[in-house]
């Protein structure tokens, strides 16, 4: 296993306090008369991308952060990537400061986005792999190493010496992960590295970074809109919303502390049972003889009672709700506090009003 | 040192590579260059037979269509198209990022660029070039004794103005394009400054027939070196103390573009990642 645990040291792999970033945006408003007063006096919008993170992450893990668009996701691997200043705060990645920007903190890891190029767009990609061996003194016998190995992995050695414009946006996308891995990174920082691919392809990518990840004990921060990603990949997840950490815990742990519901299914024996199933709790849906409700998650067992014992039941399966779903309510619950006094993240499930 | 070596020369030989991609256009561009040139000496034939005298400004016709010809030289050392508009562009969608991530610097990165591609067009330039001067080697007759074509000593002081030439060109159009980090859109900007270019380098016309106070000005720009002052040196126009003073105004104006570009870079990045990347 070359290259692997170069970060022998105790201390863990990143190690964030209180960081935080703000920005100024110009703020025009509709009309040529606003934009020709912009030109003397502008306003600005002050926007708090994170307000202040806490996180420490262990050398080895496969972390992924969640959260709804805007929510400062992308923010923090800018900022641990070193690409913006924070605003305040700390953060220390390997015992680099990583906005100091030096060369020994850039050798070390690597940050591939979505959609953007690192390759040369006419050249093929050998060519771009060439350079980065040059700026990453990568030496050539591991060089080649490294290169066969990814490239046979990722499947992509037939398409070395065809000029990059001309790959499909998959195979683009594994040349630009094949580029930020030549120089064996030992943190990885990945955003949405699946946006915009169809399901073969998001697949491939997946398997691909799980099996590097393991081989190699890499630490890596990956962020994505895919719930599938994240399953297959991460053990943690952090949920980022409002630009504060809402979640840290597993991807099952979710369910715990953000739903306090349980979706029940019944099996009735009589279609006439299901006129008025609303005094057992919301009624999702009804398809005779079956109805879902979701009820409250401490009162699962008393209405089940209840219910056993007026009808004649078929069947029953509790169940928990959907994550996608689950989810997407943490968000929503997190956009509604942002004004309102900060809640702990471990008492939402407490407050938690029903969600439809 | 040696790997710092081996990294240019991979830079230099892939911008080469990506440069040689599109020889249509390369190839088209290239023959391009000289078609002004032609219109250039019909035009000044005609300023000196209408006129009826055998000299202007001090320049005697057929130097002034040597003089056409050596302007075309330096300026395809010191012009740097789509330098300035580049760097912007990099910088408003956000593909300036890389030079953030990866330790590799961007002025040195593109400068590499830039000797790729002078280096890929004079390999298809020379030929024309040559036959050109071949052509109009009569025009560089009756040249004074200090001249490039009599004296070794003003050819090298030639050479360096070109080489000089370009390494100004490209800090001052590199730090044209840095100033996209604080206006994003510099179009306008990249204007006034081909405009003032184009009349004050002497691409139009030899600088020394300006009268003054038009001539002063002019002397204290740096935009003669990019075209006039390599061909003023040439056909001996500039010799002795007021050379070697040039040589050395020349080269403070590149030092002081070299020291622009990099705090304009230094300050840019700075004031990038402040911003939110």
């Amino acid at each position: 296993m070359p290259n692997a645990l170069k970060h022998n040291d105790q201390s863990p792999v990143v190690q964030i306090q209180d960081l935080a970033k703000s920005y100024r945006v110009y703020q025009k408003k509709e009309g040529l008369a606003a934009s020709l007063r912009g030109l003397f006096h502008r306003e600005y919008r002050e926007v708090e991308a994170v307000r202040g993170i806490d996180l420490i992450v262990e050398q080895g893990e496969f972390v992924a952060f969640l959260g709804p668009n805007g929510a400062g996701k992308t923010t923090t691997l800018k900022l641990l990537s070193g690409v913006i200043n924070p605003t305040s705060g700390t953060a220390k990645v390997m015992g680099h400061v990583p906005w100091k920007r030096e060369n020994a903190y850039r050798r070390r890891f690597a940050l591939v986005m979505g959609q953007k190029n690192q390759l040369w767009w006419d050249l093929p990609a050998q060519e771009s792999f060439r350079l980065h061996q040059q700026i990453y003194r990568i030496d050539r016998e591991s060089f080649d190493r490294t290169r066969d190995e990814l490239t046979e992995l990722l499947e992509i050695q037939e398409l070395l010496k065809q000029p990059v414009r001309e790959l499909s946006l998959g195979e683009r996308m594994k040349m630009e992960l094949t580029a930020a891995l030549l120089h064996s990174p030992e943190v990885l920082f990945l955003d949405e590295p699946t946006i915009g691919l169809d399901v073969v392809a998001q697949h491939n990518i997946q398997q691909f970074l799980k099996r590097y990840q393991a081989e190699r004990q890499i630490t890596i921060l990956l962020t994505s809109h895919y719930m599938k990603d994240v399953a297959a990949l991460c053990k943690r997840v952090v949920i980022i919303a409002q630009g504060r950490i809402e979640y840290d815990g597993s991807l099952s742990g979710i369910i715990d502390s953000f739903s306090g519901h349980k979706i029940v299914t019944l099996q009735f024996a009589e279609d006439d049972a299901m006129k008025d199933l609303e005094r057992f709790g919301q009624v999702l849906e009804i398809v005779p003889p079956k109805a879902k409700l979701r009820i409250s998650r401490a009162d699962v067992p008393k209405t089940l009672a209840a219910i056993l014992s007026q009808h004649v039941i078929e069947d029953v399966v509790v169940e928990d709700p959907p994550l996608e779903e689950v989810i997407a309510d943490a968000f929503a619950r997190a956009r509604n506090d942002q004004d309102e006094t900060i809640e702990p993240a471990d008492d939402a499930s407490a407050h938690a009003e029903s969600p439809s | 040192m040696y790997t710092r070596a081996a990294t240019w020369w991979t830079i230099l030989r892939i911008c080469l590579e990506e440069r040689l991609v599109y020889r249509g256009d390369f190839a088209l561009g290239t023959l391009m260059r000289f078609l002004p040139i032609v219109t250039q000496i019909f035009l000044w034939q005609a300023v000196f037979h209408a006129s009826g005298r055998s000299e202007l400004g001090g320049y005697a016709e057929q130097h002034v269509v040597a003089y056409y010809l050596l302007t075309m030289l330096s300026r395809a050392f010191s012009s740097m198209p789509g330098l300035a508009s580049g760097i912007t562009r990099q910088i408003r969608e956000g593909e300036v990022k890389k030079f953030l991530i990866q330790p590799v610097d961007m002025l040195g990165f593109l400068l590499l660029g830039r000797i790729a591609h002078k280096v890929a067009y004079y390999s298809v330039a020379f030929l024309p070039f040559a036959l050109v001067f071949f052509l109009c080697r009569s025009y560089f007759s009756d040249l004074p004794d200090g001249a490039a074509t009599h004296s070794i000593a003003t050819f090298a002081a030639f050479l360096a103005t070109l080489i000089m030439g370009f390494i100004l060109g490209y800090f001052l159009e590199a730090s044209l394009g840095l100033v996209g980090f604080w206006w994003l859109e510099v179009r306008s900007l990249l204007f006034v400054y081909m405009l003032l270019s184009f009349f004050l380098s002497g691409h139009m016309f030899p600088l020394d027939m300006l009268p003054e106070p038009w001539r002063m000005i002019v002397n204290v720009l740096p935009l003669q070196y990019l075209a006039y002052f390599p061909a003023a040196v040439f056909l001996g126009k500039v010799s002795g103390w007021e050379l070697l003073q040039g040589l050395c105004v020349e080269l403070a104006w590149m030092l002081f573009f070299i020291v622009t570009a990099r705090v304009l870079l230094h300050r840019g990045f700075k004031r990038y990642s402040g911003f939110g990347g």
